[in-house]
């Protein structure tokens, strides 16, 4: 299949300020590619640079070097320097992301909170809340709750939620930051199924899983972010 | 959407005297796009919206503002009526005290007809039809619509000034602090309300505030102001999860939660 995510040689450091500017180098020279139908795990301890590699992805955090190409229609878009405008409109179109924390405005109801990314994309509201009902169905999320904010919900609802938004539109790539980290087995396994059915689809996965089980079910390739650490020293 | 460019601005600078209000601030801005200007009282922040929107003519710098015809207009080129024109019909302004943009000895349906007649419109009952269902859109009951603003409470007064900014269909709305001073409950219903509104008109908004969460939650990209300098500008989620100047990650760091 066709390479839809290609990360080229990136680095990242934080400079802090409040402690007089140090410099802390924490990626470099990263290359990683992702290919349509593939599900690439990004593995690693924690604070090894997981996360922060997939939100350089989604254009979230900034990149110091290199570029991070991904397939949108039809071209290449560089999200490390591509306008503010150009990288809403591939997050619009073409790069889904899920993440463990909800962050909506408060008093949307949990159907239109899900409908939210089908509505952008230019869905009627009718189909787009169709579709919203039956991902949130497939998830467990009682009826009861969809009229109401999902803000109140349970760290497990919450993430359905979640999960349910980042899959109703069919993004032709999809950034999954832990997400089933805090479903039961059930859910977990529904979720699974549902990252089948995308590959399947033909989008492109890249992933971040603490359980290993599921790694080795759902992944093509398993990526150690341990080795983009700059070398020691290199901290100034 | 975001959509095609509408705004143009080139070394923006106001001084008051010796001191600065706004220092060589240059942005564009897109149809359907929200910018969020950010910074503490003093920043400066306030002083830039209102030489943006016409209210305060700059020391120094140029503001073009494409129209929907392709015209490109310079905006302290023109002469006062024409600015006046443009300020009533494609542009908005929505003050932090809904006092400043109400008239509050007229009804609320004269409040959003008064804004319509100042564009042309002279049919009674269409005006009032069309009022009507602005007080819809902004969860105002239509039997208050013969109430006079005086008679509303601070969220509604703000709602209603919102149905007055939005009734002549502008493009692009000036916005200071909108849920400034309300309480919480009626902040987020406000917002939600405004982000509905901007993305089905597609609308254009600059909007200055202090509150880092509003501006998460309503903006597409956002400036941070401090001494009247814009020191950070980009993405609004990248400036907030991965500040670069030392002023935005100390705003960012000393906030509860965005």
């Amino acid at each position: 299949m066709t390479i839809r995510i290609k990360v080229e040689a990136v680095a990242k450091e934080f400079t802090l300020h409040a402690q007089g500017g140090v410099r802390l180098p924490v990626m470099s020279d990263a290359s990683m590619e992702a290919r349509g139908g593939e599900c690439t795990a990004l593995i690693g301890e924690s604070g090894a640079g997981k996360s922060t590699l997939m939100r350089m992805i989604y254009g979230n955090y900034r990149t110091q070097a290199g570029r991070i190409l991904i397939e949108h229609q039809g071209r290449s878009v560089d999200m490390a320097s591509a306008e503010p405008h150009e990288v809403l409109e591939v997050r619009r179109l073409t790069l889904g992301y899920v993440t463990q924390f909800l962050r909506v405005i408060p008093r949307v109801p949990t159907l239109d909170v899900v409908a939210e990314p089908l509505l952008a994309v230019g869905t009627d509201i009718e189909a787009a809340r169709e579709r919203a009902r039956a991902l949130l169905t497939r998830l467990r999320v009682r009826e009861a709750l969809w009229p109401l904010s999902p803000l109140t919900f349970s760290g497990g609802e919450q993430q359905r939620v979640n999960i349910a938004r980042g899959f109703a539109h069919e993004y032709p790539c999809l950034l999954l930051d832990e997400p089933t980290a805090s479903l039961d087995a059930v859910n977990k396994e529904t979720v699974v199924t549902m990252i089948e059915e995308a590959k399947a689809r033909g989008v492109a996965v890249i992933g971040i899983f603490h359980d290993a089980s599921v790694r080795e079910r759902i992944c093509e390739h398993q990526i150690d972010v341990t080795r983009f650490a700059p070398q020691s020293g290199a901290a100034a | 959407m975001i959509g095609a460019e509408l705004l143009r601005v080139e070394g923006l600078t106001k001084h008051y005297g010796a001191r600065i209000g706004c220092a060589d601030v240059s942005f564009d801005l897109r149809e359907g796009e929200v910018l969020a200007i950010v910074g503490e009282s003093g920043s400066g922040k306030s002083t830039l919206l209102n030489c943006l929107s016409a209210q305060l003519e700059p020391s120094a710098g140029t503001i073009t503002y494409l129209r929907g015809d392709g015209a490109a207009l310079d905006v302290y080129g023109m002469s006062e009526p024409a600015r006046r024109m443009l300020q009533r019909t494609d542009w908005a302004f929505v003050y932090q005290d809904a006092r400043d943009g109400l008239r509050m000895s007229v009804s609320a349906g004269g409040n959003i007809g008064e804004r319509m007649m100042a564009v042309g419109n002279r049919h009674y009952g269409a005006i009032r039809a069309e009022a009507s269902g602005w007080l819809e859109r902004v969860e105002i009951g239509t039997d208050r619509i013969d109430d006079r603003p005086s008679a509303f409470s601070g969220g509604m007064r703000q709602r209603l000034q919102i149905a007055r900014a939005l009734a002549t269909k502008p493009r692009l709305v000036f916005m200071d602090e909108p849920t400034g001073g309300l309480d919480v409950s009626v902040q987020a219903r406000l917002l939600d309300m405004i982000r509905a509104l901007v993305g089905q008109y597609n609308l254009a908004v600059i909007l200055v505030t202090h509150d880092l969460a509003v501006a998460r939650l309503l903006s597409h990209r956002m400036m941070v102001m401090t001494k009247g300098h814009v020191v950070e500008q980009g993405l609004t989620d990248q400036v907030l999860d991965d500040p670069q100047h030392a002023y935005t990650q100390q705003l960012v760091s000393s906030i509860l939660q965005t």
